[in-house]
């Protein structure tokens, strides 16, 4: 009982010393940056090049920086900032992640079994993967972990899809990616090639059934929208004027589509 | 007979060397050789032939392309089917070259014979090596002309010739040392002679008692230099260069060093014998002993193969599968650090020393739990580095702290994996950070070389404006 007396008494006197060094040193938040950071998505993911929400909540009261930076930021809450601040938002189309990789289990062949460390960039030393094709998705989901916004989905057939109304644009899953397959696309561009293959068309046809193979049947049909890529004789979308949904029907081998259906 | 101390850490497998008792036989003539032309560390050869050429036996199809590069020769007479990539053991295309067999074996004139050897000049004799495409035939397969050259500055005074075979099943090197003892001495002479070194060590681990007795009985011949047999205890991985120069000499290899800054050369018996043939033969080097060995095969044995054969031929020449057998794995090289392979297609190459298989009820999967700090790593690590603590450094992407816990020095033996009871896969984090550090490094390195040339330029030009 006495135990419990002391600890407890401890207990309120450090709190009161606490309180009354906090009242004596403290020194006062700015209000406008507290208000700014309350604005801000709290995820952390350094996209706008500050270091996390609070350093570009910082560098927005001190007016070094300007509002719209953050990928993350829902739309109503820039305008809540700007009209706080008074400045222009800084104008910035809106991006999101795309995996330009097709292949999971129903269409990309195997030609090994991986067990080794579930991380894709410990795979990726392994000979390349377990993939036939030795430029797409592992689907062991270093994108997904790294996601601060959890819109990276591995989906049962083992490739990583990124769901876009989630998608904030940071870019933290670009750089992970090993096979580097993740692009940040304006988010107005509907339908991509989701297939990052270089080889030949039948070779890659041979590893995936849902490959580019650069026939060009996209490109005649649209030519304004898409264009084939000389190096790598796959069909890439014109993202200054993206085509429309209805183009995907066109592409035999369904290489371009939306991410999710 | 005196014993040696062997080096720190360890593991001791079990051996399983099933056919050390078989003696080297010669395989068939293949109608088919897939050649890859990047059988060493370092630039693929050069090809230097094209489709449809004809082509004899020993003659040479690629050269270097730099300075550490090597030789390569045809396996047999025929003409060249195609050129293009095969699939190599690590899982990477290799350039190739495949060249169809006439069946008549013609050989093209051999190399002349340096048979004064003793009185050659060492620029001469390492001539002949390059000229041989001779490369280190333990596994790693560095160009042995690169090794032979002493770095300026560099003094040897020790060779060491590695009989170790330490990898549990590989009995390849061991039959050699029974069934060609004189011409291993003599490429061992060879090599002294070149190096003009006076300490020379034939390390061999004390279960090949025959070959000990019998090396030590043939070296005796042997004068000027005098040749060592070191009988060292079993110990997994002695084999590796470092352990063994430990082991025998006592010297430690400093930490990103190499052999010649402890004043030592580690040679492979195989590539020792090798340059026996290359030399007093003229023989190029386009066959090796490799073994060919596992529980789920009839008859494991030892095959003297030209480089080219497909692992497939390989099993096929061991009586094939068991009745009722599967294999689990296939394993290029040995069990601890070879490489598990998903095609049979992959062709024998000058580092291949041994092909391996496992029935399914040998392989145990694990899955990586949590690190203990039971410190069982630390006990075995050859390198005497803190693999648990890496691994954690590792798993949380700390490749800073990683550098500075000195995971460049690890030699990916496999002990620590061996030896863990969480199964943790610790070679492979060892290995994601050596890929990410010597990345780091280059990067350093090629930013470092452009600032230098940049101020260079600079200082050039002020030079010129100074002069007019």
């Amino acid at each position: 009982m006495s135990t419990l007396l002391i600890i407890v008494i401890v207990g309120l006197l450090t709190g009161i010393a606490i309180a009354i060094v906090s009242r004596l040193f403290g020194t006062a938040a700015d209000p406008m940056e507290e208000n700014l950071k309350a604005l801000l998505p709290g995820a952390n993911c350094g996209g706008c090049g500050f270091a996390g929400c609070s350093g570009y909540a910082k560098a927005l009261a001190e007016g070094t920086a300007k509002p719209g930076l953050c990928a993350a930021q829902k739309a109503e809450d820039l305008e809540k900032m700007v009209a706080m601040l008074g400045v222009a938002a800084e104008a910035k189309e809106p991006l999101v992640a795309v995996v330009m990789c097709n292949g999971d289990d129903i269409n990309a062949s195997r030609q090994a079994q991986y067990n080794g460390i579930n991380d894709c960039r410990n795979a990726a030393i392994v000979a390349g993967g377990a993939k036939t094709c030795v430029f797409g998705c592992l689907g062991l989901g270093s994108c997904a972990r790294v996601c601060p916004f959890g819109a990276i989905e591995i989906t049962e057939h083992h490739i990583a899809v990124v769901h876009r109304e989630l998608c904030r644009g940071c870019g933290r899953c670009v750089q992970v990616c090993p096979k580097k397959l993740i692009r940040l696309v304006p988010k107005s561009a509907e339908v991509n090639v989701l297939c990052s293959n270089p080889m030949k068309g039948p070779a890659k046809f041979k590893a995936c059934k849902a490959a580019c193979i650069g026939c060009g049947k996209c490109v005649r049909e649209a030519p304004d929208n898409m264009h084939i890529d000389t190096g790598t004789s796959l069909a890439k979308v014109n993202y200054e004027n993206p085509p429309s949904e209805a183009l995907a029907n066109v592409c035999p081998t369904h290489a371009l589509r939306k991410q999710i259906d | 007979m005196s014993k040696f101390f062997h080096f720190y850490g360890g593991v001791h497998p079990n051996e399983s060397k099933i056919s050390s008792g078989v003696p080297i036989a010669e395989p068939p003539l293949y109608p088919l050789y897939t050649v890859p032309l990047s059988m060493h560390i370092g630039a693929p050869a050069k090809a230097l032939v094209s489709v449809g050429d004809k082509v004899l036996k020993g003659q040479r199809i690629g050269e270097p392309a730099s300075f550490v590069s090597s030789n390569i020769h045809s396996p047999t007479s025929g003409k060249i089917k195609s050129m293009g990539t095969c699939l190599g053991p690590m899982g990477n295309q290799l350039p190739c070259v495949v060249i169809e067999s006439d069946g008549e074996d013609k050989e093209a004139e051999p190399l002349p014979p340096i048979l004064n050897w003793r009185d050659s000049d060492p620029q001469t004799l390492r001539n002949r090596v390059a000229e041989a495409g001779i490369v280190g035939m333990g596994g790693a397969s560095f160009p042995t002309p690169v090794k032979l050259s002493v770095p300026p500055g560099k003094m040897i005074d020790t060779l060491i010739i590695n009989g170790v075979e330490c990898e549990p099943c590989l009995t390849a090197d061991h039959r050699l040392m029974l069934e060609a003892p004189k011409m291993i001495l003599d490429g061992v002479s060879i090599v002294a002679n070149l190096l003009q070194v006076k300490n020379v060590f034939i390390g061999i681990e004390d279960n090949k008692p025959d070959a000990i007795a019998l090396l030590t009985k043939e070296a005796a011949s042997y004068s000027n230099p005098e040749i060592h047999i070191a009988p060292l205890h079993v110990r997994y991985p002695q084999g590796a260069e470092k352990q063994l120069i430990y082991a025998i000499t006592k010297r430690q290899v400093p930490s990103g060093g190499l052999p010649a800054d402890v004043h030592c050369v580690v040679q492979n018996i195989g590539s020792s014998f090798a340059i026996a043939e290359a030399v007093i033969k003229g023989k190029p080097l386009y066959e090796r002993v490799t073994t060919v060995t596992g529980t789920p095969l009839v008859a494991p044995g030892n095959w003297r193969f030209r480089v080219g054969t497909s692992y497939a031929e390989a099993i096929k020449l061991a009586g094939g599968l068991k009745e009722g057998a599967q294999i689990g794995k296939l394993i290029s090289g040995g069990p601890m650090m070879g490489f598990a392979v998903y095609s049979q297609e992959i062709p024998v190459m000058k580092n291949t020393s041994g092909i391996l298989l496992m029935s399914p009820d040998e392989i145990h999967q694990y899955t990586s739990k949590s690190c203990l700090r039971c410190g069982r790593c630390n006990d075995v690590c050859p390198m005497q580095l803190m693999p648990g603590i890496l691994s954690v450094q590792i798993e949380n992407e700390r490749f800073d702290d990683a550098q500075n816990w000195h995971v460049m020095d690890c030699i990916e033996c496999g002990c620590c994996a061996y030896t863990c009871p969480a199964g943790r896969p610790l070679v492979q984090h060892m290995r994601r950070a050596k890929a990410e550090v010597g990345a780091k490094l280059r990067a350093a390195k090629a930013a470092a070389d452009a600032a230098k040339a940049a101020a260079d330029a600079a200082k050039a030009a002020a030079d010129g404006k100074n002069a007019k």
